[in-house]
């Protein structure tokens, strides 16, 4: 008896499956779909290949002076010549070593936190970043001890100054807004309170007004004979500012925790600094990672405006080599660089907050 | 027996351990410790200025001020006194941050809503330009627009010229103004006139949905009125509105507006900044309306522009509208980012300009942040109302 065989199943027709399949499904789906890629497409192309042009095509990268640029395409020379004073701004050229160390030593902290590792490593790596990385850099960089030569802050600027500003600012912004959220959700009105003023009060007015009162009245405030330099004033104001944003985002999270895990956990007879510690910050931290993560890059990005009171960050670096007569019109050049550097660093922190967020959830939903 | 005596009662606990000592103790040690703190600021700050013979005292505001302000809104000129700059400095401010708001509501929509269009390339384009405008810092993109783009136009003589009509220079960007003539006035009563019929017609078709079921095509009859009872008027008055364009006169030019280009810069930067942030509030508040609503909704026959208006809208804005707010406050917090390009904002003329001609640091900063402060807690309050107002109503 003959079995029946049945044929191979035919592949879907060309139109149902791979490129055309997913271009008719994401660009020509409709007749108004279709009008619309095309209309964006065509903008895209008169609005990017210029540019493209004028930055890649025409660019010149590598050269000596203003002599090797092509007047109608990108002088990306100018940056690669002042590259030096872009990243350490006025530090005496002799000593860069000890910036440079102190970059080696970030970056050990910093980018194995982006490949997988066990937790306890990761553990070890972030108690390196809060207390031996600040202290060995702060000595590095001021120097006065150990026989290293001492450096004025005035002198540090470029992305070092962008640096130091942004890691400090960070890492004590973090537990001043932890502490005034948990202030805020107090049961003793008067911490209550004056949580509530300072919070409100530092989020209600601009950076600005907080750098221009940081330096014309900070000396007023303190006693005769104490001084801060300009760079530690900018650091305390960006530092509360940026605290009192941390606490808003630590607060929501607090509030987003069922009020049965606190029960619970006073019901276990823990006392106060061990239910937060143990029971309720790990809960609530984790879910406000998107919104640290946000209120770090913020910080990252408002650590420019100290060029309003006279500090070189990156910006500031920049935009002083900028009217430099020799070099003729390098503004779109210079921008684009610092807003290079600047992207590199608040997108890939966005990045790291995603993969964060996911590895850390247990899947549990409230 | 007093109830102390009770057998099982507890032993009460030791003063340093019982929590309601502990607390009346840590909060008497919290008011003391900024009592003083604030009194040693004080004694410091009378102390110094003392030493320094700073005087205090406001009557700095009616003397005269003496400097000029490149753009001013309401009347101003250097005899004028340095109450008249605060008020100059705060009418620039709200304006730059009143068009900014305007202005990045809806690009931000317009983004947001493009970020989840079906078509991939609508869709990648938005997402470019959000990853691009919010990781890159405002003051940057000030000074790309000022110095790179606005800049780097041509002088008043070789404005880059539209139409006749509008001329972008280095001077800043000349628009056509109009001028209203008398007999204009019946215009804009005309205009009230539409605006108010128009609401009391959506009332009551309304209610008389409610009543009967039928329903009253108000949006059509708002489309035609509104322009159409002040052109009718325009047109029965004899054309009383004319316009001013901009003319070519010497090195400058005369005539229309003329937005300098501190002004655009800021309002560029700010607008393309903050709308990238409300394009991913708006994002987060649609996709939070669970599709099931939808579905819901044209299972009761709802046809999809309704189902938009009646059902998708008015839940996504409830996650919407609060981040909203906020990101204008911080559009109007950021507009003092203004001086770093110059424009005479608050921060600009008063706390820059009239701080260092009077020296009066504490007078000046104090009323400037009071101005964000008044700002900040105003809108706040009527967001907290707005947001009891809709907020889920649950047990």
């Amino acid at each position: 008896m003959a079995v029946h065989q049945p044929s191979p199943d035919l592949p879907p027709p060309v139109a149902e499956r791979g490129a055309i399949r997913w271009l008719r499904d994401n660009l020509f789906s409709s007749w108004l779909n279709s009008i619309v890629t095309v209309i964006t497409a065509y903008l895209l192309a008169i609005f990017l290949i210029p540019i493209f042009d004028w930055a890649f095509v025409k660019g010149v990268f590598l050269g000596e002076g203003p002599e090797s640029c092509r007047p109608d395409g990108a002088c990306w020379v100018f940056v690669q010549q002042r590259i030096t004073f872009f990243i350490y701004g006025n530090y005496p050229r002799e000593l860069l070593w000890r910036p440079d160390l102190v970059f080696l030593m970030f970056a050990i902290a910093v980018v194995p936190q982006f490949f997988p590792l066990p937790a306890r490593w990761r553990k070890w790596l972030a108690i390196y970043g809060i207390t031996v990385l600040p202290v060995a850099a702060y000595f590095l960089l001021a120097g006065g001890h150990f026989g290293l030569e001492p450096v004025r802050t005035t002198r540090w600027g470029g992305l070092l100054l962008t640096l130091v500003l942004a890691y400090v600012g960070i890492i004590a912004a973090l537990p001043i807004g932890l502490a005034l959220a948990l202030g805020r959700r107090s049961h003793m009105p008067v911490i209550r309170g004056i949580c509530v003023t300072f919070i409100e009060f530092w989020r209600a007015v601009p950076l600005i007004t907080i750098l221009f009162m940081a330096s014309v009245m900070l000396p007023l405030f303190l006693p005769s004979g104490v001084t801060f330099d300009r760079l530690m004033r900018a650091l305390v104001g960006i530092t509360l500012f940026q605290a009192a944003y941390m606490a808003e985002v630590v607060r929501g999270g607090l509030q987003a925790i069922p009020k049965g895990q606190y029960e619970a956990a006073e019901a276990l007879g823990l006392g106060y600094w061990r239910r937060m510690r143990l029971i309720i910050l790990p809960q609530a931290l984790k879910i406000v990672i998107p919104g640290i993560a946000n209120t770090v890059i913020s910080l990252f990005k408002d650590t420019t405006l100290v060029l309003i009171i006279g500090l070189f960050d990156l910006l500031g670096a920049v935009k002083s080599t900028l009217s430099d007569p020799a070099w003729d019109n390098v503004m779109a050049e210079g921008y684009l660089f610092v807003a290079f550097c600047f992207w590199v660093f608040c997108f890939g922190m966005s990045r790291y907050s995603h993969r964060l967020e996911k590895q850390l959830d247990t899947g549990h939903r409230n | 027996m007093s109830l102390d005596n009770l057998p099982n009662q507890p032993p009460r606990p030791k003063p340093w351990n019982d929590p309601r000592v502990r607390s009346v103790f840590f909060q008497i040690v919290a008011v003391l410790a900024v009592v003083w703190f604030g009194y040693t600021l004080f004694q410091n700050t009378i102390t110094n200025m003392e030493s320094r013979g700073i005087r205090t005292g406001f009557d700095f505001l009616d003397r005269t001020a003496g400097f000029g302000i490149i753009m001013s809104l309401i009347e101003y000129d250097e005899s004028m006194t340095y109450g008249r700059t605060f008020l100059v400095g705060l009418a620039n401010t709200l304006l730059v941050s009143g068009l900014g708001i305007l202005f990045a509501t809806v690009v931000g929509f317009i983004v947001g809503i493009a970020r989840l269009s079906t078509n991939w390339l609508v869709a990648k384009v938005a997402l470019a330009y959000i990853e691009i405008f919010r990781n890159v810092p405002l003051l940057l993109q000030i000074f790309f627009w000022y110095f790179a783009v606005l800049g780097a136009l041509p002088a008043p003589r070789q404005a880059i010229n539209l139409g006749d009509l509008v001329f972008m220079s280095n001077r800043g960007i000349m628009i056509p103004a109009p001028v209203f003539e008398p007999g204009s006035g019946l215009m804009g009563f005309a205009l009230i006139l539409a605006l108010v019929f128009i609401f009391f017609l959506a009332r009551w078709a309304r209610r008389r949905q409610a009543a009967t079921g039928q329903i009253f095509p108000v949006l059509p009859i708002a489309l035609v009125l509104i322009p159409g009872l002040p052109l009718l008027a325009y047109w029965l008055m004899g054309s009383p509105v004319s316009w001013s364009i901009p003319e070519l006169g010497g090195f400058r030019f005369r005539g229309g507006i003329t937005a300098i280009p501190e002004l655009g810069a800021l309002l560029l930067a700010l607008t393309l900044y903050t709308a990238s942030f409300i394009a991913e509030i708006v994002r987060s508040g649609i996709t939070s309306v669970s599709h099931g609503q939808t579905e819901a909704a044209s299972a009761l026959g709802l046809p999809g522009r309704r189902i938009l208006r009646l059902v998708v809208i008015p839940q996504a804005l409830r996650v919407i509208i609060p981040p909203l707010t906020s990101q204008y406050l911080n559009l109007t917090k950021n507009s003092s980012l203004a001086v770093a390009i110059g424009y005479p904002d608050l921060v600009n003329v008063f706390m820059g300009t009239t701080l260092n001609q009077t020296g009066r640091a504490v007078e000046i900063v104090a009323m400037t942040m009071a101005v964000y402060l008044f700002i900040s807690l105003a809108i706040s309050l009527l967001m907290n109302i707005y947001n009891r107002a809709v907020a889920l109503k649950e047990r």
